[in-house]
Order: structure tokens, then C-alpha cells, then sequence
């Protein structure tokens, strides 16, 4: 794991040994490898480019196989990144490999939001395997790893330079990820044209400190292929499922009214040379890169960012430990008194609005007596009106009933009278 | 060939004067058969102009398409800009003017360029200096026409804009949609597909058939060819027909010369074979130059002079009396031209003087019965 190839013998003398007769050792690596073989490997691609470059296009070109892909429209509000996994065998080898696709970039009005959705998938899948690295019981044998091992990115045949789009883009991506620019569609460059259109751009990315991945030259066997490929960037690829007839074979291969253009041709187009480079000499290299640099530059900002320091230059896992418990001590401590205040905020609260309702009820009991004096009031009047009613009443009443017995009388006194 | 020869009538026909009809014995001839001929002495004596629009994003062979149209290079000292420097670019009007000669006829041509359109990462409204352009163009006709001395109207209204859509993608986006909105109501619009040489004849079809789909769903109004009278013949008819089925036309430009087949002709060069620039099988490049210059040149001038410019005019007018109205103001900057309706204000105004003057008329009336009773 450690990018550092310390030498471990460096303060021991080094005696070459001769051996006496064959020991066996030399099958360590068949070993590693058949470890491997049985294990199955996993690469994952990034894919960015406009809408309708090529992207699918070259992906099955590259693996001879054809990938679902429903064509992607133009109006999408956003860039998103599409996923997908497939399974493919070839020989006793298995590739578990990854396509992710941008889907949308470049169609918008206003660009500057494109490359976000891209950096932030790269750092999700850094994140899940910090996450899983920190895990104190953890399967890393089996993970399944999702973190992007190159972005091809492709460039529009425009036939000046970049795009200022692609030129943001990449200088956001080339510390994140290996970036290997690609020029797609090149079957719409002249020869001349294209020479002029690569040095183009690679000054155009040498002056704004663009890094793109470089083909390692320290290994032997392929120093020589590498550094010739590394000359040849972009590659300027055409890429094509459909098959044509040339001469008396069938190759894959574009047909134009004016000629075919043959995708396994080295004089039509880089594609044999992304396809060296890409998957037969360099794919464990690019694995390797991304572990290394890539990855431990995030998990380095990372841990400094949490706050985890390096007191001695290689870090033992056990300080890690500790630190990781102070840390987490301090954390909790941290929460208890956020929680604290919490609670105290919410006593206090509850304490306020005790008291506002408490002063809403005792208004309300004032009203209600002040209400209720008012109506005893109103009622006591009403009493009176009704008792001087009832007193008019029963003075009339009597004086009726005077009036009538005094009426009735009189008739009787007459009557009387008049017997008399 | 037989398309060759059928152009070459074409092109002898617009440019040939009609011959005179024969005598009649029994009518007399008056002569007006060789009002076709005057016109034509008086334009090649007047000389033609043209005003060509060219946009799109940088990068898809608008420059190198003007020059193969006219076979000439109007772009000698160029400076094309970075990647660096396009991130924040804002969009320039250039403009080219070249008198170029043919046969005795005069062209003084026009082209406006509209360099870093669609360039720079965030490309909102980046089609408003275009379209104030036009605007600018259309006001200084408008100032010049109703000016009082109108001898020398220079005429530097927008004729055609042509508009790259990159062979790139799978039809139309965001950019090229707005664009198009934004212009087809002042300009007339030509959408073409530059760099056509990275489609076979399969994927054009495709990308013709959705872009005239998308054209049509969005509702833009590019520019329409003009019915063929009834009496044409029936090649001119086929050929027209072709014409329009064409349309968006897949262009391939280029600046060099090349041998093919015998011959030097215009076209690029590959290591599988060269595309012919005037091959009408390998694009529509004869097609979009017949079209625009042998034929529908003085179309094209005739609907902006009576459609986009007319309608820019009324519409000016429109605000300006409107702006008056409100304000009130007797002076303005241009002459107030007669209106074909008053307006709410002087209408009521004529309305009150109207009752004031019946009122009046009873007042006499009364006035003259009284004296006349008054002397009997």
C-alpha cells in the first residue's frame, strides 16, 4: 500500500547469495498470478465529452462487445454520471468493469456548474473506500472497488485548440483521477490538420498546468512502446461497430461515399494505440496510479481535514489508533456539551412559554371576573326593572280591581237606593 | 450531369434577358416586352450589395464555408484566441466588405462575422450583441428613409444569417434553440450542418430528419423557399422540390486545392480518400451555393426589406406614438407620420369641442327665432 518502495535491507549489507540447486521461488509471481486470475480484476472508465462525441460508440469499439445505451438528448437541465457494470471474460481472465458515463455535459447555456457533478462522484468513491478501510472489521479482499481508474476525456474536432470548457475541466479533474485526452470523431481531420491540432493542444495544457497521465517509462519491457505512445497524445480515435467489407476481409470500419475509414488502421486512426496503451500494456499500471497518488492524496486532505496529524514521517496503524480515540473522545465530549446546551436551550424554553401562558391565563381569569362582574351588574338592573314591572303590575291590578268593585257596587247602591 | 445541365438552364434563364415577343401582324406593337431588359441594363449599371450573417461556435468552418462560397480568402490575418482566453469571452461583430465582379455584374458583399458566439463557459444571452446588431442596422434604415435628404441610403440591413449546427451531436441544443428564437423574427435564418464529412449518407438523413423535427417542435421560422409559379416547368418544379427536402443542407468547406479524378478541385484530403467540396454526392455545397447565390439572392433581400424590416418599422412606430401619448410631447425626433387611427385622447377632445359647437348652434338658432319674433 505505501508508495514508498523502501528498501528494507538498506542498512544490512547486501550479500548475493548463489543457490546450490533449484529452490522453487522463482513461481512467486505465477502464483501472485493465478491468486489473481482466480480473484478476478476490476477496472473502472470515466467517460466525459459532449452529448452525441462518441462515447459509447468507443467503449464498444474498445471491448468488442455492445453495451446498452440509449442515446442521451440534448436537454438535459444538468450533468449527471451513469453507471454500469458488466461482466467479461476473455481466455480464464475476469473483468468486472465499470462505464461511467456523463450524461448532459456540455449542453447547458451556462457551464460553470458542469464539472461538479463529475468531481464529486470521483470523491464519493474515494470516500466509500476510505469508509471501508477505516472499518475496524473490514473485507477489502472482497470489495468491491468502484474508484475511477482513468477518464478518457474526449475532445470536440473542432481543428483549433480546447475547448475553454474542456480546459476548466480537465484542471479540475487531473489532481482527482488519471486523465488521458482523447480527440474524437477524427475522421473529420485532415493529416496535416490533425499534427497542427495535437500540438495545439498539448501546449495549450502544458501552459495551464494541466497534468495528464504519462505512460511509465521505468519499467523495461515497455519503456520503449510508452514513451513512442507518449508522443502520440490525444489520440485522435474513430470508433465504429459496424462491419465493411475491404478487399477480401471484413473489418469494422466507417463507409463514406469518398473512401472507408478503417478503425484498426494505424494510418486512419490512434485507436490501435489507445487499445495498446489502454488495455494490453498499461491497465495495472493505471490501478496502481489511482491506489497510490490518487487515492492517497484524497485520504491524506481527508484525515488532515479531520485533524489527524503525522508526528513521525511513516504512520504507525497503533498512533493512528490513538489518535483516532483521542479524537474521538474529543468528539463525544464535543456532542455532550452541544447536548447540554441543548437541553438547557430547551429548559429554558419551556421555562418562557411556561410563563407566557401563565400570564395569557391570568389576563383571561381577569376578563372572565371583569365579565362576570359586568353581567351580576346587568343582571341586578335587570331584577330592578323587573321588580318596579311587577310593582306597576299590581298596582294596576289592584286599582282594577278597586275600579270594578267600586262599579259593581255603585249599581247596587243605586239599586239599593231605589228600594229604599 | 443531367443535374449539371439543368442548373447551367437555370442560371441562363435568370440571367439572360427574356427575348421580345414576336410582331403580330394585326396588333400593332407598342413595346413594353423590353421592360425586362431596361431593368436589367439599370441594375448592372447600379450594382448589387448583399449583407451575409455568419454564427456558431468557433471551430466549425464558418470562415473556411464563406471562403469556398465566394472563392476568395477574406480571412488572411486571423488571430484566433485560446482556450484560456475564451473562458470569459464575450461575442464581437466583425464585419468584411469586399466588391467582388462577374460578367460585368457588381457585388458589394458583406459579411458579418460574430466571432466568440457560444465560446465561453457560461453563455447566457450570448446572442444579444448579435441581435442588437441587427436592431442598429434596421434603425439607421429606418432614421435614413425618413430623413429628408434620401439620396444615398446606405443599405447595411442583415440579409441572411447562417447558422452552423455542429455534425457532432444528435441534433439541436439548448444554445443553438435560443439562438434561433431570438433571431428568426428579424433575420432570415439558413440552419446548415457544418463539418459534414464525419456522417455517412445514413447518419445525415438521421440527423436532417431530427433537426427539422426539432425546428418544427420549437416552432422556429427559419427561412422558407418561395413557391414555384404553377407555369414553370416541370424540371424547375422537381429541382425546387429536391431543394426543400434538402434542407438543413450538410456543408463540407475548404480552402485548398486537391487532384481528383484528373482534375484540380476544392476538397480535403485524407489517407482513405478525398471529399470532393463540389461533389453534390459528398454534400450540399453546390445545393447552398445555387441556392443562395444563383437563385434566391434577391429573395432573400426582398423578405427582409418587406417582412423583417416592415415589421420592425411598425413596430418602432407603434412605441414611439404610444411614448407620445403618454408624455404628450409636440416635438419629436422624427417627422409624425400620419396615423391610421386617433387615439382615446384627441378623440374625446374632438368629442367635447363637437358638443360645444351644437351647443353653440341652439344658442343662435334660439338667438335668430327671438329677432324674428321680435320684428313681427
Amino acid at each position: 500500500m505505501a508508495a514508498t518502495d523502501v528498501d528494507i535491507f538498506s542498512n544490512e549489507e547486501k550479500r548475493n547469495l548463489s543457490l546450490g540447486g533449484h529452490v522453487g521461488f522463482d513461481s512467486l509471481p505465477d502464483q501472485l498470478v493465478s491468486k489473481s486470475v482466480t480473484q478476478g480484476f476490476c477496472f473502472n472508465i470515466l467517460c466525459v465529452g459532449e452529448t452525441g462525441i462518441g462515447k459509447s460508440t468507443l467503449m464498444n469499439t474498445l471491448f468488442n462487445t455492445m453495451f446498452e445505451n440509449e442515446e442521451a438528448s440534448h436537454y438535459q437541465n444538468g450533468v449527471y454520471l451513469r453507471p454500469r457494470t458488466y461482466d467479461l471474460q476473455e481466455s480464464n481472465v475476469h473483468l468486472k468493469l465499470t462505464i461511467v458515463d456523463t450524461v448532459g455535459f456540455g449542453d447547458q447555456i451556462n457551464k460553470e456548474e458542469s464539472y461538479k457533478p463529475i468531481v464529486d462522484y470521483i470523491d464519493t468513491q474515494f470516500e466509500n473506500y476510505l469508509q471501508e478501510e477505516l472499518k475496524i472489521k473490514r473485507s477489502l479482499f472482497n470489495y468491491h472497488d468502484t474508484r475511477i481508474h482513468i477518464c478518457l476525456y474526449f475532445i470536440s474536432p473542432t481543428g483549433h485548440s480546447l475547448k475553454s470548457l474542456d480546459l476548466v475541466t480537465m484542471k479540475k479533474l487531473d489532481s482527482k483521477v488519471n486523465i488521458i485526452p482523447i480527440i474524437a470523431k477524427a475522421d473529420t481531420i485532415s493529416k496535416s490538420e490533425l499534427h497542427k491540432f495535437k500540438i495545439k493542444i498539448m501546449s495549450e495544457l502544458v501552459s495551464n498546468g494541466v497534468q495528464i497521465y504519462q505512460f511509465p517509462t521505468d519499467d523495461e519491457a515497455v519503456t520503449e512502446i510508452n514513451s513512442s505512445m507518449n508522443a502520440h497524445l490525444p489520440f485522435a480515435v474513430v470508433g465504429s461497430v459496424e462491419e465493411v467489407k475491404v478487399g477480401n476481409k471484413t473489418v469494422r470500419a466507417r463507409q463514406y461515399p469518398w473512401g472507408v475509414v478503417q478503425v484498426e488502421n494505424e494510418s486512419h486512426c490512434d485507436f490501435v494505440k489507445l487499445r495498446e496503451m489502454l488495455i494490453r500494456v498499461n491497465m495495472e499500471d493505471l490501478r496502481e496510479q489511482t491506489h497510490a497518488r490518487h487515492y492517497e492524496l484524497y485520504r491524506r486532505c481527508k484525515l488532515e481535514e479531520m485533524g489527524f496529524k503525522d508526528t513521525d514521517p511513516d504512520s504507525q496503524p497503533f498512533s493512528l489508533q490513538e489518535t483516532y480515540e483521542a479524537k474521538r473522545k474529543e468528539f463525544l465530549g464535543d456532542l455532550q456539551k452541544k447536548e447540554e446546551e441543548m437541553r438547557q436551550m430547551f429548559v429554558n424554553k419551556v421555562k418562557e412559554t411556561e410563563g407566557e401562558l401563565k400570564e395569557k391565563e391570568r389576563e383571561l381569569h381577569g376578563k372572565f371576573e371583569q365579565l362576570k362582574l359586568m353581567h351580576q351588574e346587568e343582571k341586578k338592573k335587570v331584577e330592578e326593572k323587573r321588580r318596579d314591572l311587577e310593582e306597576e303590575m299590581n298596582a294596576f291590578n289592584r286599582r282594577k280591581v278597586a275600579a270594578e268593585t267600586l262599579s259593581l257596587s255603585q249599581p247596587l247602591k243605586k239599586d239599593k237606593d231605589k228600594k229604599n | 450531369m443531367d443535374n449539371m445541365m439543368l442548373q447551367e438552364k437555370l442560371v441562363e434563364k435568370l440571367l439572360c434577358p427574356r427575348t421580345r415577343t414576336t410582331r403580330q401582324k394585326d396588333k400593332q406593337y407598342v413595346g413594353f416586352a423590353t421592360l425586362p431588359n431596361q431593368v436589367h441594363r439599370k441594375s448592372v449599371k447600379k450594382g448589387f450589395d448583399f449583407t451575409l450573417m455568419v454564427a456558431g461556435e468557433s471551430g466549425l468552418g464558418k470562415s473556411t464555408l464563406v471562403n469556398s462560397l465566394f472563392l476568395t480568402d477574406l480571412y488572411k490575418d486571423r488571430k484566433l484566441l485560446n482556450a484560456e482566453e475564451r473562458i470569459n469571452q464575450t461575442v464581437e461583430i466583425t464585419k468584411h466588405t469586399v466588391d467582388i465582379e462577374e460578367k460585368g455584374v457588381k457585388l458589394k458583399l458583406t459579411i458579418v462575422d460574430t466571432p466568440g458566439f457560444g465560446d465561453a463557459v457560461n453563455n447566457n444571452e450570448c446572442w444579444k450583441p448579435i441581435t442588437d446588431y441587427i436592431d442598429q442596422q434596421f434603425e439607421q434604415y429606418f432614421r435614413d428613409e425618413s430623413g429628408l435628404n434620401r439620396k444615398n441610403i446606405l443599405d447595411n440591413r442583415v440579409h441572411c444569417c447562417l447558422y452552423f449546427i455542429p455534425a457532432f451531436g444528435h441534433g439541436l441544443r439548448p444554445v443553438d434553440v435560443e439562438f434561433m428564437k431570438a433571431l428568426h423574427e428579424k433575420v432570415n435564418i439558413i440552419p446548415l450542418i457544418s463539418k459534414a464529412d464525419c456522417l455517412t449518407p445514413n447518419e445525415v438523413k438521421k440527423l436532417k430528419d431530427r433537426v427539422r423535427d426539432e425546428i418544427e417542435c420549437f416552432g422556429i421560422k427559419v427561412y422558407q423557399f418561395p413557391e414555384c409559379d404553377s407555369d414553370e416547368e416541370e424540371e424547375f418544379k422537381q429541382m425546387d422540390k429536391e431543394l426543400k427536402e434538402c434542407t438543413p443542407f450538410a456543408v463540407i468547406g475548404s480552402n485548398a486545392v486537391v487532384e481528383a479524378r484528373g482534375q484540380r478541385v476544392r476538397g480535403r484530403l485524407y489517407p482513405w480518400g478525398i471529399v470532393e467540396v463540389e461533389n453534390q454526392s459528398h454534400c450540399d455545397f453546390v445545393k447552398l451555393r445555387n441556392m443562395l447565390i444563383r437563385s434566391h439572392m434577391h429573395d432573400l433581400k426582398d423578405v427582409t426589406c418587406d417582412v423583417h424590416y416592415e415589421n420592425y418599422r411598425a413596430h418602432c412606430i407603434q412605441e414611439m406614438t404610444s411614448k407620445l401619448a403618454q408624455d404628450n410631447r409636440t416635438d419629436s425626433p422624427l417627422p409624425i407620420l400620419p396615423l391610421p387611427t386617433p387615439d382615446g385622447e384627441t378623440e374625446r377632445l374632438i368629442k367635447m369641442k363637437d358638443e360645444e359647437l351644437k351647443r353653440m348652434q341652439e344658442m343662435l338658432e334660439k338667438m335668430q327665432q327671438q329677432m324674428h319674433e321680435k320684428d313681427q
